[in-house]
């Protein structure tokens, strides 16, 4: 009986982690160990890292492909664009997020799961057609620039499209949902009678918001936070088909090296580095995820 | 209090109108019959041309299918991978291999996707290299990649939903002599149901929705939607990819609205079930 039922667990435990380790972990490792290897016209086309001389196995690790990333310009600023793009738009997404969740936590019971619905909802329609339906709205003759120049405001179609503007508002647009959800989940725990007790001491609303309420949302503030930044640093879709097309960001360089120059290890280093990159954010994301779910017990 | 209660309803107000004027926009030209797609011609408007035009579209059905299938293998395989995950993360305390698994179910949430493509696709290679499985990339790839992107997240939904139970049920019927095997089916089982339900939905979502890491994993022939549709917007609007969207929208709102009537439905017929039973025992 025992024995059994330890088996059983081993099985339960044993099968997922199998196969995450073999389809997440695993892969992760070969991508490190193929950006240290150089490009060759073969299948697959990379050198192999232990080659065979005489019987004896040597190590032949290059490391050309990070020497050429930090070289050229061109990724230095792409990696360093990325990074501005998202904090920029985590930054958005907090501002306009935040009095969001804040009001759906504050409605009553019924309007709540109405509001939590709406904004949900867009979620579960396809994210690719949300994206293109901005580039309806921002081109020269789109819908924005038709309505104002009907309404004489401009006389001249302003440029949106294929801006960081655009940008920005692709990935706020598609993020908010993220930023919103973790908010709210802490938002709605607060007890309402700490905020009357400190109106009763006198304190102003603001005063009492920034004393007790934000204080007290740090957690859903970072972890809502991490989900977008963390995405948004390596985005492909949005600035590709809403963004400039003289600065490109990070993940779209990964995704043109691999695809249209058929460089895997240089493809490889791009991802090596973004990973260590959000490494830190992304450990962070796991303890506030496990202290969300132990706080639910 | 008043002020501040203003400032974040009309936030609220704001962002919504924000979350849906592209998914409106998207609708009303929909019915327009100009190609320029922004532009209502009035004259000729409303039309359903571009519905007809979608519905004999060879190409988009197809890759249509192909998605529909990938998602509704990799949505049942997510789920029961992801409810394995969950149960061994809620409810085995402290195991050898808890921390990995945990981790390897987070970190697939928030992994740039061109980095989970990219090391997919470098997986396959090498496996292909050192066993000759699987030949070439193609549907399967595909499904092999939605599956582990979709586990993570059932495994957080059933997770979160088995920690919210204390365990004193499933004590129970062990306590009574229920094997292991037969506690999981009628207690525990029953309990997640919900989550299970809901784990498999936002799989198929994801699955079905998913471009970055498809777009590295498929082969030439494997196209499904979302890359057919993204190689069309590309190079610029097409105004049947808008009626595709509203037929999208429409599947989904249908949907959300029916799920939401029935729960509406089955939570009274449990209040009334409850008040029955507590008017049979007095």
């Amino acid at each position: 009986m025992r024995l059994t039922q330890s088996a059983g667990r081993r099985l339960v435990a044993g099968v997922p982690i199998l196969w995450l380790l073999v389809l997440f972990l695993i892969p992760f490792i070969i991508v490190f160990r193929i950006s240290f290897s150089e490009v060759r016209l073969a299948i697959p086309p990379y050198t192999p890292l232990i080659s065979w001389r005489h019987g004896t196995p040597s190590l032949e690790a290059h490391t050309s492909a990070y020497a050429f990333l930090f070289t050229d310009p061109l990724y230095v600023s792409s990696y360093l664009y990325s990074l501005k793009v998202a904090a920029v738009s985590t930054l958005c997404c907090l501002l306009i997020g935040y009095p969001m969740a804040y009001a759906i936590a504050r409605a009553s019971a019924a309007t709540r799961s109405v509001l939590l619905m709406l904004i949900v909802l867009p979620f579960w329609t396809s994210f690719l057609l949300r994206v293109y339906a901005w580039i309806g709205l921002l081109k020269n003759n789109g819908v924005i620039n038709n309505t104002l120049l009907y309404l004489g405001v401009i006389h001249h179609p302003l440029a949106l499209l294929q801006t960081d503007f655009a940008v920005y508002i692709g990935i706020v647009y598609s993020y908010l949902p993220f930023m919103i959800l973790p908010l709210y989940a802490n938002l709605e725990k607060h007890d309402p009678a700490l905020l009357e007790a400190a109106a009763d001491l006198g304190a102003r609303p603001l005063r009492a918001f920034l004393a007790i309420t934000l204080p007290q949302s740090f957690a859903g503030i970072v972890a809502g936070s991490l989900l977008v930044f963390i995405p948004a640093v390596g985005e492909y879709v949005i600035p590709t088909l809403l963004g400039r097309t003289d600065q490109l960001m990070i993940g779209r360089v990964l995704s043109d090296e691999f695809f249209e120059n058929r460089d895997w290890p240089v493809a490889s280093a791009v991802a090596i580095l973004i990973l260590l990159l959000l490494v830190v954010p992304i450990m962070l994301f796991q303890r506030t995820q496990r202290r969300e779910l132990e706080a639910s017990r | 209090m008043k002020s501040r209660g203003l400032f974040a309803r009309t936030a609220l107000v704001l962002g919504l109108v924000f979350l849906y004027v592209p998914i409106v926009s998207m609708i009303i030209f929909s019915f327009n019959n100009s190609r320029l797609v922004t532009v209502w011609d009035a004259a000729h408007s409303p039309t359903l041309k571009w519905y007809v035009a979608l519905i004999r579209n060879e190409q988009i059905l197809t890759a249509a299918w192909l998605s529909i299938r990938i998602a509704l293998i990799a949505a049942s395989c997510a789920v029961v991978l992801g409810t394995l995950a969950g149960m061994a993360l809620a409810r085995f305390g402290a195991f050898r291999g808890r921390l990995l698994l945990a981790g390897m179910t987070t970190a697939p949430i928030v992994m740039p996707e061109v980095i989970t493509g990219l090391s997919l696709l470098l997986l396959f290679v090498a496996l292909q290299q050192l066993i000759g499985w699987p030949r070439g990339v193609g549907a399967v790839t595909i499904a092999l990649a939605h599956i582990t992107f979709c586990m993570a997240y059932v495994t957080v939904v059933v997770q979160s939903r088995l920690t919210g139970f204390d365990e004193s049920l499933e004590e129970a019927a062990m306590d009574l002599g229920a094997r292991p095997l037969v506690v999981f089916l009628r207690v525990t089982l029953p309990l997640i149901l919900p989550a299970i339900a809901s784990g498999w939905l936002l799989a198929f979502t994801l699955s079905w929705d998913d471009l970055v890491i498809t777009q590295f994993v498929a082969g030439p022939g494997s196209s499904t939607l979302p890359m057919v549709i993204f190689s069309k917007v590309r190079f610029g609007v097409t105004p049947d990819v808008n009626a595709l969207a509203t037929i999208l929208v429409l599947i989904v709102a249908s949907g959300i609205a029916i799920s939401t009537v029935w729960m509406r439905y089955r939570q009274k017929r449990r209040e009334r079930d409850l008040q029955l039973a507590a008017a049979a025992n007095l």
